[in-house]
Protein backbone atom coordinates (compact mmCIF):
# COMPACT_ATOMS: atom_id res chain seq x y z
CA UNK A 1 0.00 0.00 0.00
CA UNK A 2 1.35 3.25 -1.15
CA UNK A 3 2.68 5.58 1.44
CA UNK A 4 -0.06 8.75 1.95
CA UNK A 5 1.19 12.20 0.60
CA UNK A 6 1.32 14.04 3.62
CA UNK A 7 -1.01 17.13 3.48
CA UNK A 8 0.79 20.43 2.19
CA UNK A 9 0.95 22.48 5.63
CA UNK A 10 -1.51 25.91 4.54
CA UNK A 11 -0.10 27.40 8.10
CA UNK A 12 1.99 29.87 6.39
CA UNK A 13 -0.70 30.51 3.66
CA UNK A 14 -1.94 33.53 5.77
CA UNK A 15 1.22 34.91 6.50
CA UNK A 16 2.62 34.79 2.54
CA UNK A 17 -0.82 36.57 1.79
CA UNK A 18 -0.15 38.84 4.68
CA UNK A 19 3.21 39.58 3.34
CA UNK A 20 1.76 40.40 -0.21
CA UNK A 21 -0.78 42.39 1.14
CA UNK A 22 1.64 44.70 3.30
CA UNK A 23 3.14 45.09 -0.42
CA UNK A 24 -0.06 46.62 -1.86
CA UNK A 25 -0.67 48.90 0.62
CA UNK A 26 2.68 50.19 0.72
CA UNK A 27 2.91 50.91 -3.02
CA UNK A 28 -0.72 51.90 -3.71
CA UNK A 29 -0.93 55.69 -3.25
CA UNK A 30 -4.16 57.00 -2.86
CA UNK A 31 -3.54 60.79 -4.08
CA UNK A 32 -5.88 62.39 -4.63
CA UNK A 33 -5.23 65.40 -7.35
CA UNK A 34 -6.33 68.48 -6.29
CA UNK A 35 -6.10 72.25 -7.70
CA UNK A 36 -7.70 75.60 -7.68
CA UNK A 37 -10.70 75.61 -9.96
CA UNK A 38 -11.89 77.62 -12.53
CA UNK A 39 -14.30 78.29 -15.21
CA UNK A 40 -13.05 79.69 -18.53
CA UNK A 41 -15.17 82.28 -20.73
CA UNK A 42 -16.76 81.02 -23.52
CA UNK A 43 -14.97 81.44 -26.81
CA UNK A 44 -15.21 85.06 -28.28
CA UNK A 45 -18.32 85.28 -30.36
CA UNK A 46 -16.66 87.20 -33.94
CA UNK A 47 -19.52 88.65 -35.21
CA UNK A 48 -20.77 90.19 -31.89
CA UNK A 49 -19.99 93.78 -32.06
CA UNK A 50 -17.89 94.88 -29.25
CA UNK A 51 -20.36 97.51 -27.32
CA UNK A 52 -18.44 99.17 -24.47
CA UNK A 53 -19.73 98.79 -21.15
CA UNK A 54 -19.97 101.82 -18.98
CA UNK A 55 -18.34 100.50 -15.51
CA UNK A 56 -17.72 102.76 -13.16
CA UNK A 57 -13.86 103.50 -11.98
CA UNK A 58 -14.85 102.17 -8.77
CA UNK A 59 -16.49 99.46 -9.52
CA UNK A 60 -13.96 97.65 -10.94
CA UNK A 61 -10.78 96.33 -9.21
CA UNK A 62 -7.62 95.96 -11.19
CA UNK A 63 -4.93 93.50 -10.42
CA UNK A 64 -1.98 93.34 -12.54
CA UNK A 65 1.11 91.25 -12.57
CA UNK A 66 3.99 92.18 -14.75
CA UNK A 67 6.25 90.07 -16.39
CA UNK A 68 9.32 90.21 -12.96
CA UNK A 69 6.58 88.67 -10.91
CA UNK A 70 5.42 92.53 -9.45
CA UNK A 71 2.02 93.43 -8.70
CA UNK A 72 -0.10 96.62 -9.08
CA UNK A 73 -3.17 96.61 -7.66
CA UNK A 74 -5.64 99.69 -7.88
CA UNK A 75 -2.12 101.48 -9.07
CA UNK A 76 -0.47 100.80 -6.31
CA UNK A 77 2.44 98.30 -5.56
CA UNK A 78 1.51 95.51 -3.30
CA UNK A 79 2.79 92.27 -1.95
CA UNK A 80 0.60 89.15 -2.73
CA UNK A 81 0.21 89.06 0.95
CA UNK A 82 -1.29 91.97 1.29
CA UNK A 83 -3.94 90.80 -1.59
CA UNK A 84 -6.19 88.70 0.35
CA UNK A 85 -7.21 91.90 2.20
CA UNK A 86 -7.39 94.48 -0.24
CA UNK A 87 -9.67 92.27 -2.19
CA UNK A 88 -12.17 91.70 1.06
CA UNK A 89 -12.19 95.31 1.46
CA UNK A 90 -13.27 95.79 -2.28
CA UNK A 91 -15.73 93.10 -1.97
CA UNK A 92 -17.45 94.00 1.13
CA UNK A 93 -16.85 97.47 0.87
CA UNK A 94 -17.86 97.78 4.86
CA UNK A 95 -17.70 100.98 5.59
CA UNK A 96 -19.39 102.28 2.34
CA UNK A 97 -16.72 104.35 0.93
CA UNK A 98 -16.89 106.18 -2.25
CA UNK A 99 -13.71 104.54 -3.53
CA UNK A 100 -15.42 101.47 -3.81
CA UNK A 101 -17.84 99.92 -5.63
CA UNK A 102 -21.48 100.98 -5.07
CA UNK A 103 -23.90 99.10 -2.64
CA UNK A 104 -27.90 98.12 -2.90
CA UNK A 105 -29.86 96.83 -0.87
CA UNK A 106 -31.54 93.72 -2.29
CA UNK A 107 -34.14 90.90 -1.47
CA UNK A 108 -31.77 87.93 -0.34
CA UNK A 109 -33.73 84.77 0.99
CA UNK A 110 -32.40 83.90 4.68
CA UNK A 111 -30.90 87.33 5.07
CA UNK A 112 -34.07 89.70 4.33
CA UNK A 113 -33.24 93.07 2.64
CA UNK A 114 -29.22 93.44 2.60
CA UNK A 115 -26.82 95.97 1.45
CA UNK A 116 -24.33 94.06 -1.20
CA UNK A 117 -21.74 95.30 -3.12
CA UNK A 118 -23.73 95.96 -6.69
CA UNK A 119 -21.37 95.07 -9.04
CA UNK A 120 -17.59 94.79 -8.28
CA UNK A 121 -15.88 93.36 -10.61
CA UNK A 122 -12.02 91.83 -10.15
CA UNK A 123 -10.05 92.02 -13.17
CA UNK A 124 -7.01 90.28 -13.09
CA UNK A 125 -4.70 90.92 -16.20
CA UNK A 126 -1.46 89.15 -16.56
CA UNK A 127 1.71 89.34 -19.27
CA UNK A 128 3.21 86.58 -21.14
CA UNK A 129 6.20 86.98 -19.29
CA UNK A 130 4.39 86.44 -15.73
CA UNK A 131 5.35 82.89 -14.03
CA UNK A 132 2.48 80.19 -14.11
CA UNK A 133 3.60 80.11 -10.03
CA UNK A 134 2.71 83.98 -9.18
CA UNK A 135 0.16 83.50 -11.54
CA UNK A 136 -1.78 80.89 -9.63
CA UNK A 137 -1.06 82.81 -6.38
CA UNK A 138 -2.60 85.95 -7.29
CA UNK A 139 -5.49 83.90 -8.15
CA UNK A 140 -5.50 81.89 -5.26
CA UNK A 141 -5.36 84.63 -2.95
CA UNK A 142 -8.29 86.36 -5.00
CA UNK A 143 -10.78 83.27 -4.48
CA UNK A 144 -9.39 82.55 -0.86
CA UNK A 145 -10.79 86.64 -0.61
CA UNK A 146 -14.06 85.63 -1.76
CA UNK A 147 -14.01 82.34 0.34
CA UNK A 148 -12.94 84.20 3.12
CA UNK A 149 -16.01 86.76 3.26
CA UNK A 150 -18.56 83.59 3.00
CA UNK A 151 -16.99 81.69 5.32
CA UNK A 152 -17.31 84.99 7.71
CA UNK A 153 -21.01 85.50 6.50
CA UNK A 154 -22.04 81.88 7.03
CA UNK A 155 -20.29 81.96 10.77
CA UNK A 156 -22.49 84.86 11.62
CA UNK A 157 -25.38 83.49 9.89
CA UNK A 158 -25.33 79.96 11.12
CA UNK A 159 -22.28 79.56 13.17
CA UNK A 160 -21.01 77.02 10.48
CA UNK A 161 -18.55 77.11 7.91
CA UNK A 162 -19.79 77.96 4.18
CA UNK A 163 -18.84 74.67 2.65
CA UNK A 164 -21.40 73.00 5.58
CA UNK A 165 -24.26 74.60 4.84
CA UNK A 166 -27.04 73.12 2.86
CA UNK A 167 -27.90 74.15 -0.76
CA UNK A 168 -30.27 77.18 -0.56
CA UNK A 169 -28.06 78.50 2.22
CA UNK A 170 -25.01 78.15 0.20
CA UNK A 171 -26.60 80.08 -2.69
CA UNK A 172 -27.76 82.86 -0.41
CA UNK A 173 -24.07 83.87 0.34
CA UNK A 174 -23.49 83.30 -3.35
CA UNK A 175 -25.71 85.86 -4.45
CA UNK A 176 -24.10 88.57 -1.28
CA UNK A 177 -20.39 87.51 -2.37
CA UNK A 178 -20.40 86.62 -5.92
CA UNK A 179 -17.14 85.40 -7.40
CA UNK A 180 -16.49 87.48 -10.36
CA UNK A 181 -13.10 87.45 -11.32
CA UNK A 182 -12.57 88.24 -14.77
CA UNK A 183 -9.27 88.06 -16.98
CA UNK A 184 -8.04 90.13 -19.51
CA UNK A 185 -5.88 89.45 -22.73
CA UNK A 186 -2.66 89.35 -21.36
CA UNK A 187 -0.45 92.10 -23.02
CA UNK A 188 2.18 90.81 -24.78
CA UNK A 189 5.62 92.44 -23.84
CA UNK A 190 8.19 90.80 -21.43
CA UNK A 191 8.52 87.63 -23.16
CA UNK A 192 12.01 86.49 -23.85
CA UNK A 193 13.06 86.10 -27.73
CA UNK A 194 13.19 83.22 -29.05
CA UNK B 1 -27.56 21.42 37.61
CA UNK B 2 -25.41 18.50 36.43
CA UNK B 3 -26.24 19.70 32.83
CA UNK B 4 -23.92 23.14 33.47
CA UNK B 5 -21.33 21.08 34.82
CA UNK B 6 -21.13 19.08 32.39
CA UNK B 7 -20.39 22.00 29.39
CA UNK B 8 -18.02 23.69 31.52
CA UNK B 9 -15.69 20.79 31.78
CA UNK B 10 -15.70 20.76 28.40
CA UNK B 11 -12.28 22.75 26.53
CA UNK B 12 -12.67 25.54 24.51
CA UNK B 13 -11.85 24.50 20.49
CA UNK B 14 -8.86 26.28 19.48
CA UNK B 15 -10.02 28.91 16.72
CA UNK B 16 -10.49 27.98 12.96
CA UNK B 17 -7.53 29.77 11.01
CA UNK B 18 -8.45 27.81 8.44
CA UNK B 19 -10.35 30.77 7.05
CA UNK B 20 -7.54 33.35 7.34
CA UNK B 21 -5.32 33.29 4.14
CA UNK B 22 -9.41 33.52 2.23
CA UNK B 23 -10.37 36.68 3.85
CA UNK B 24 -6.58 37.97 3.80
CA UNK B 25 -6.67 37.22 -0.13
CA UNK B 26 -9.85 39.33 -0.21
CA UNK B 27 -8.43 42.32 1.03
CA UNK B 28 -5.54 41.67 -1.19
CA UNK B 29 -7.85 41.57 -3.89
CA UNK B 30 -9.95 44.36 -3.47
CA UNK B 31 -6.36 46.29 -3.08
CA UNK B 32 -4.68 45.16 -6.31
CA UNK B 33 -8.05 46.17 -8.43
CA UNK B 34 -8.61 49.32 -6.53
CA UNK B 35 -4.77 50.26 -7.07
CA UNK B 36 -4.54 52.77 -10.08
CA UNK B 37 -1.34 52.23 -11.80
CA UNK B 38 -0.32 55.34 -13.34
CA UNK B 39 -1.21 55.57 -17.02
CA UNK B 40 1.09 57.89 -18.76
CA UNK B 41 4.85 58.21 -18.37
CA UNK B 42 5.73 62.24 -18.01
CA UNK B 43 8.44 63.16 -20.20
CA UNK B 44 8.28 66.81 -18.54
CA UNK B 45 9.25 68.06 -15.26
CA UNK B 46 6.79 69.53 -13.05
CA UNK B 47 6.79 70.91 -10.12
CA UNK B 48 3.67 72.59 -8.80
CA UNK B 49 2.55 75.26 -7.34
CA UNK B 50 1.24 75.79 -3.90
CA UNK B 51 -2.51 77.09 -2.96
CA UNK B 52 -4.79 77.23 -0.35
CA UNK B 53 -8.01 77.01 -1.51
CA UNK B 54 -8.05 73.70 -3.43
CA UNK B 55 -10.81 71.63 -4.76
CA UNK B 56 -10.11 67.72 -5.21
CA UNK B 57 -10.52 66.22 -8.70
CA UNK B 58 -12.40 63.12 -6.69
CA UNK B 59 -13.68 61.52 -10.19
CA UNK B 60 -10.57 60.62 -12.09
CA UNK B 61 -12.50 59.01 -15.01
CA UNK B 62 -13.72 62.82 -15.81
CA UNK B 63 -10.41 64.32 -15.90
CA UNK B 64 -8.14 65.03 -18.80
CA UNK B 65 -4.90 65.99 -17.93
CA UNK B 66 -2.37 68.49 -19.72
CA UNK B 67 1.38 68.66 -18.77
CA UNK B 68 3.24 71.37 -19.49
CA UNK B 69 6.77 71.61 -18.55
CA UNK B 70 10.49 71.94 -19.24
CA UNK B 71 11.12 67.99 -20.93
CA UNK B 72 13.42 65.70 -18.93
CA UNK B 73 16.89 65.59 -19.79
CA UNK B 74 16.55 62.56 -22.01
CA UNK B 75 14.27 64.38 -24.09
CA UNK B 76 16.06 67.93 -24.19
CA UNK B 77 18.38 67.00 -27.30
CA UNK B 78 15.36 66.30 -29.43
CA UNK B 79 13.00 69.08 -28.01
CA UNK B 80 15.05 71.58 -26.23
CA UNK B 81 14.74 73.48 -23.18
CA UNK B 82 11.56 75.49 -23.14
CA UNK B 83 8.55 74.27 -21.68
CA UNK B 84 6.49 71.91 -23.72
CA UNK B 85 3.10 70.35 -23.81
CA UNK B 86 2.12 66.59 -22.78
CA UNK B 87 -0.64 64.95 -23.78
CA UNK B 88 -1.44 61.54 -22.59
CA UNK B 89 1.96 60.09 -23.26
CA UNK B 90 4.00 62.60 -25.96
CA UNK B 91 5.06 66.11 -26.50
CA UNK B 92 2.50 68.03 -28.47
CA UNK B 93 1.71 71.70 -29.42
CA UNK B 94 -1.05 74.09 -29.00
CA UNK B 95 -2.77 72.79 -31.98
CA UNK B 96 -3.01 69.39 -30.44
CA UNK B 97 -5.36 70.91 -27.64
CA UNK B 98 -8.52 70.27 -29.83
CA UNK B 99 -8.21 67.27 -30.69
CA UNK B 100 -7.44 65.83 -27.87
CA UNK B 101 -10.07 66.93 -25.87
CA UNK B 102 -12.77 65.77 -28.78
CA UNK B 103 -10.48 62.53 -28.14
CA UNK B 104 -10.84 62.47 -24.87
CA UNK B 105 -14.91 63.46 -25.06
CA UNK B 106 -15.42 60.35 -27.56
CA UNK B 107 -14.01 57.92 -24.75
CA UNK B 108 -16.84 58.98 -22.58
CA UNK B 109 -19.90 58.34 -22.47
CA UNK B 110 -22.67 61.20 -23.84
CA UNK B 111 -24.03 61.98 -20.36
CA UNK B 112 -20.33 62.53 -18.90
CA UNK B 113 -19.35 65.00 -21.18
CA UNK B 114 -20.65 68.25 -19.82
CA UNK B 115 -19.08 66.61 -16.43
CA UNK B 116 -15.57 66.40 -17.85
CA UNK B 117 -12.98 68.95 -16.23
CA UNK B 118 -9.51 69.81 -17.33
CA UNK B 119 -6.96 69.30 -15.12
CA UNK B 120 -3.43 71.91 -16.50
CA UNK B 121 -0.52 71.07 -14.39
CA UNK B 122 1.72 72.98 -14.96
CA UNK B 123 5.15 74.01 -13.56
CA UNK B 124 5.61 77.32 -11.50
CA UNK B 125 8.56 78.84 -13.21
CA UNK B 126 6.23 78.08 -16.83
CA UNK B 127 5.83 81.34 -18.30
CA UNK B 128 2.24 82.29 -19.04
CA UNK B 129 2.95 82.70 -22.66
CA UNK B 130 1.70 79.08 -23.20
CA UNK B 131 -0.47 78.58 -20.17
CA UNK B 132 -2.37 81.21 -21.81
CA UNK B 133 -2.46 80.19 -25.58
CA UNK B 134 -3.39 76.75 -23.98
CA UNK B 135 -6.98 78.23 -22.30
CA UNK B 136 -7.15 80.25 -25.73
CA UNK B 137 -7.46 76.83 -27.42
CA UNK B 138 -9.68 75.37 -24.43
CA UNK B 139 -11.93 78.06 -24.65
CA UNK B 140 -12.57 77.18 -28.38
CA UNK B 141 -12.97 73.56 -28.05
CA UNK B 142 -15.70 74.13 -25.28
CA UNK B 143 -13.54 72.84 -22.37
CA UNK B 144 -14.96 75.55 -20.01
CA UNK B 145 -13.85 73.97 -16.94
CA UNK B 146 -10.40 74.02 -15.97
CA UNK B 147 -8.57 72.84 -12.68
CA UNK B 148 -4.76 73.92 -12.17
CA UNK B 149 -2.97 71.69 -10.31
CA UNK B 150 -1.33 72.67 -7.37
CA UNK B 151 -0.06 71.18 -3.69
CA UNK B 152 -1.40 72.18 -0.62
CA UNK B 153 0.50 74.86 0.73
CA UNK B 154 1.44 74.43 4.73
CA UNK B 155 0.15 77.11 7.08
CA UNK B 156 2.90 78.98 8.44
CA UNK B 157 1.64 79.91 11.66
Amino acid sequence: MAKKVPEIPSASMADIAFMLLIFFLVTTTMDVDSGLERRLPPPADPNQVQTDIQINERNIFVVLVNAQDQLLVENEWLAVKDLRARAMEFLDNPKNLATLPEKEVKEIPFFGPTEIVKNGVISLRNDFGTTYGMYLNVQNELVAAVNDLRDAKAMQKWSKKFKDLNEAQQDAIKMIYPQKISEAEPKKVGVKKL
Amino acid sequence: MSKFRKDASKELPPLSTASLPDIVFMLLCFFMVTTTMREVTLKVKIKKPEATELTKLTKKTLVSFIYIGQPTLQYQKTFGTEPQIQLNDQFASTSDIQGFITAERAARDESEIPLLITSIKADESTRMKIIQEVKEELRKAQALHINYSARKKVALQ
